[in-house]
């Protein structure tokens, strides 16, 4: 018999080019850079590697970044909860533009995240003066970090939650209140457990870069080292001094987060993708 | 101990959903809302219930100015169009919510709610079905879920909102049945809503007639359909009847 | 009495039997304005201390000047190139089966989850004179790292996923059946393609090559490694920010920055437009 294609079936041949391109653009482009960075740290055999962690430089950027991550990532949450609360479950005029604003953060860039911490905060900045006074470091120093990192992680978890609890509509929190639940029970017993996976997405999303966020970072941090610098910036200073073995070792441990929230991720996606919001655009 | 709707109107933006609806049932009635879709059935049921509130008007019951009683304190049974079951809770989990939120001084025990859950199972006919979830049951069976989650806590007022909507006819049938009985059991004072007149007649004390936000015709089920007071009433009864003709009751 | 409080208060916002919209609503507001409003208000206002004619004078500036075209021109290319290949990306890893697709599948956010930094030293080395792709294409004469060419290689890695998930739901969305009438109808498979396929995704293939575009503009990390930053030449925008600011030029920097943020603006609107546009087509 003769094979017929189905009219949507592309050519075979097209098929076989078409997904030679595809995984070729996607190697060259993705695959290659990341299989630099592990060949890279290796270069010089695991051991030299490893003792890349042992600098206290190194260390201290570890803590660093942990910490940042502790304070943006729980106070993003609250605020992705409260903002698709209010959003999701209620009706109130201009929605759409405070939906708008909490997505502004996405679209500039990360210099610029920084930049308006400094013109605040900054020596020559609104509030500089006064803090000096007051010997209130904020740029070159923790806060400063915190801040440009919760500007730029600010909707992850808003935006995750936000088309989720809209899709689920109000219903099972009004059957709850109408059984004698209190706001904070209907949030716990009905809204929680409904929106736990998606909840958990943008957690993971918004960890992966805080952890990782370098631009803004950067222009609030200083580069002091073992004070001010994050596994990025460390990454920066060590490329810089021409310590390649150690910054692609510290690019390697963040590439391992990296690969490890696109593990749990892509496991999100396939398991609960009815549970995590319909729309994905980023 | 009556219920008293006196002139509620409600507004969607510019929409008039409700345009001043009056009505009053004696405790322990069985009311049926019936009407086109769209005339404004769940509103009234809603604000009933506490979940939406109107522009003006004021609402009675069992002497008190209903409209000020939040929803969580009114201790009305809502059932819901599409039940709005809690997906991630067992039917028993279901049904023993309402009980599980009261505050710890007036929390049954464990034990008691669990006996109570028991006893609605039975009333419902769902004996043990209770560790399944909602996804787990048949509409039918969710309804039912819907109705003892909702008489759980013992409500003053039973609010049902098209609960056999979504059901083929011979279990609406076994269902109205089932309810009505139910009814004259309690004695709770109870708003249904339907578009299906047969429901209608075939289960309610009072009938009003709604449409487009006002009620066309209201009194006890004999006097509406004997006696449309209307032409629109008549013409609905009379094209509800061609649609699904009476049935031998 | 209490009916005029609610019909007031029913004027900005539709009364609900669910609780805490106060407090969700009011903290989302007051959050929203600590972090992201008030900053970028502080942007906006700064450049404006040097008056009208110190502002364009800093953006005439011939080192400026340069550094925007460079960073909206590699941008700009990089969206052409991504939309091109993530169209096909997406085609492939929507209508083919084979193995390794879900694995391609995930390398496809390897860009929103691994560091720029990370990045930016990865694809410094990858295309370096000695580096594994460096060192053949400089064979073929073509030099990339710190050159221009190097800044649309890192927006390309950066830009890819935007177009890649903005279409896959779309082309998920958009069946056989289109296709199958339009074949039913006489049409050629390339004929359907073109007049069929084509514009039913156009509306989400330039939401994807925007999203792109507007990452590409503002993007710093995984730029300035490669790019060698020769002013005029290979420095992007958000460098000369840094610059900038490392010089204590607060007004300078906020007037790029300023640059900038307008077209976050623009672009957003644009965006806003084109979801409007996309919601039309469906
Ligand atoms: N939240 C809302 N916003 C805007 N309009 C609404 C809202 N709720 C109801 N409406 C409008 O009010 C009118 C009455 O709606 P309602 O739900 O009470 O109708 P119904 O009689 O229950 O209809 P059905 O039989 O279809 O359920 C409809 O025209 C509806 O579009
Ligand atoms: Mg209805």
């Amino acid at each position: 018999m003769m094979s017929l294609r189905r009219p949507t079936q592309d050519h075979p041949l097209t098929r076989l080019a078409l997904a030679a391109i595809a995984i070729g653009f996607i190697s060259v482009f993705l695959v290659l850079p990341l299989a630099t960075v592990f060949s890279q740290a290796l270069s010089a055999g695991f051991g030299a590697a490893m003792r890349s962690f042992d600098d206290p430089e190194a260390r201290a950027a570890i803590r660093l970044t942990l910490l940042t991550a502790a304070i943006a990532v729980p106070l993003n949450t609250i605020f992705g909860i409260a903002a698709s609360w209010a959003i999701a479950k209620f009706d109130f005029r201009g929605k759409g533009l405070l939906t708008t604003l909490i997505d502004v953060p996405f679209s500039v860039s990360p210099v610029v995240s920084g930049l308006i911490y400094v013109l605040i905060f900054g020596l020559q900045g609104w509030l500089g003066p006064m803090l000096r006074e007051w010997d209130v470091k904020v740029i070159f120093a923790l806060p400063g970090i915190v801040l440009a990192t919760i500007f730029v992680t600010f909707p992850f978890v808003a935006r995750e939650l936000i088309p989720l609890m809209t899709d689920q509509g109000r219903e099972e929190e009004e059957a709850a209140a109408s059984l004698g639940a209190s706001g904070l029970q209907t949030f716990l017993r009905v809204t929680l457990p409904n929106i736990k996976w998606g909840l958990l997405y943008g957690v993971l999303l918004c960890n992966a870069r805080a952890m990782g966020e370098f631009g803004a970072v950067s222009v609030v941090s200083g580069h002091i080292r073992g004070l001010t610098n994050t596994l990025p910036l460390h990454v920066e200073v060590l490329y810089n001094d021409y310590q390649y073995v150690a910054a692609f070792a510290v690019a390697s441990l963040l590439a391992l987060l990296a690969i490890l929230t696109l593990v749990v991720k892509s496991l999100l996606e396939w398991r609960y993708a009815d549970e995590i919001a319909a729309v994905h655009r980023h | 101990m009556s219920l008293v709707v006196d002139s509620v109107t409600k507004s969607f933006g510019a929409f008039e959903a409700l345009k001043g609806v009056s009505f009053t049932a004696p405790q322990g009635a069985f009311v049926a809302l019936l009407g086109p879709s769209g005339s404004g059935k769940t509103t009234l049921l809603r604000i009933l219930g506490g979940l939406e509130f109107p522009d003006d008007g004021s609402v009675i019951f069992a002497d008190l100015n209903w409209l000020h009683v939040p929803a969580r304190s009114r201790r009305a049974g809502f059932v819901f169009q599409n039940y709005a079951l809690f997906r991630h809770m067992t039917v028993a989990q279901n049904i023993a919510f309402g009980l599980a939120v009261k505050p710890r001084s007036v929390r049954p025990a464990r034990s008691a709610i669990a006996q109570k859950v028991e006893e609605l199972l039975a009333l419902v006919q769902l004996e043990g079905l209770g560790k399944r979830y909602p996804s787990q049951l048949s509409g039918g069976q969710r309804q039912r879920v819907a109705l003892a989650r909702a008489l759980a806590i013992e409500p003053r007022m039973l609010l049902l909102d098209e609960p056999f909507g979504a059901l083929d006819a011979k279990v609406r049938k076994e269902l109205r049945a089932w309810l009505r009985a139910l009814h004259e059991r309690m004695g709770i004072t109870t708003v249904f809503v339907t578009h299906d007149q047969d429901e209608a007649f075939a289960m309610a004390d009072l009938v009003a007639i709604m449409s487009a936000g006002r009620i066309e015709q209201y009194g006890t089920a004999d006097e509406v359909r004997k006696s449309p007071k209307s032409p629109f009433v008549a013409a609905f009864l009379d094209r509800e009847a061609h649609h699904a003709p009476q049935p031998a009751r | 009495m209490s009916v005029t409080a609610v019909s007031l208060r029913a004027r900005w916002r539709n009364p609900s039997a669910l609780p805490g919209f106060g407090l969700s609503f009011g903290f989302t507001l007051f959050y929203l304005s600590a972090v992201v409003l008030i900053p970028i208000t502080a942007l906006v206002l700064r450049p404006w201390e040097l008056g009208f004619d110190g502002l364009l004078r800093v953006l005439g500036d011939h080192r400026v000047l340069a550094a925007l075209r460079l960073s909206f021109g590699a941008a700009a290319i990089a969206a052409v190139i991504n939309a091109l290949f993530g169209l096909i990306v997406a085609w492939v890893l929507v209508r083919y089966r084979f193995p390794g697709k879900r694995l391609l599948d995930a390398l496809v956010d390897l860009p929103f989850a691994l560091p720029t930094a990370v990045a930016g030293i990865a694809l410094s080395a990858l295309y370096a004179p000695q580096g594994w792709l460096g060192e053949p294409l400089m064979h073929l004469g073509l030099k990339i790292a710190y050159t221009p060419l190097g800044v649309v290689v890192a927006l390309t890695f950066v830009g890819l996923p935007f177009v890649v998930r903005t279409l896959e739901p779309v082309l998920a969305d958009l069946g056989n059946e289109e296709e199958e009438a339009a074949a039913t109808l006489g049409a050629t498979r390339w004929q359907t393609l073109i007049r069929v396929v084509l514009p039913t995704l156009s509306p989400a293939l330039v939401t994807g090559a925007t999203l792109a575009f507007a990452r590409g503009v503002g993007e710093y990390g995984s730029v300035i490694f490669i790019a060698g930053n020769l002013p005029t030449v290979s420095e992007i925008a958000p460098l000369l920010i840094v610059i900038k600011l490392e010089q204590y030029d607060y007004a300078g920097a906020a007037a790029i920055g300023l640059v900038m943020l307008a077209a976050s603006f623009i672009l957003i609107l644009t965006l806003n437009l084109l979801q409007a546009w996309t919601a039309k087509r469906q």
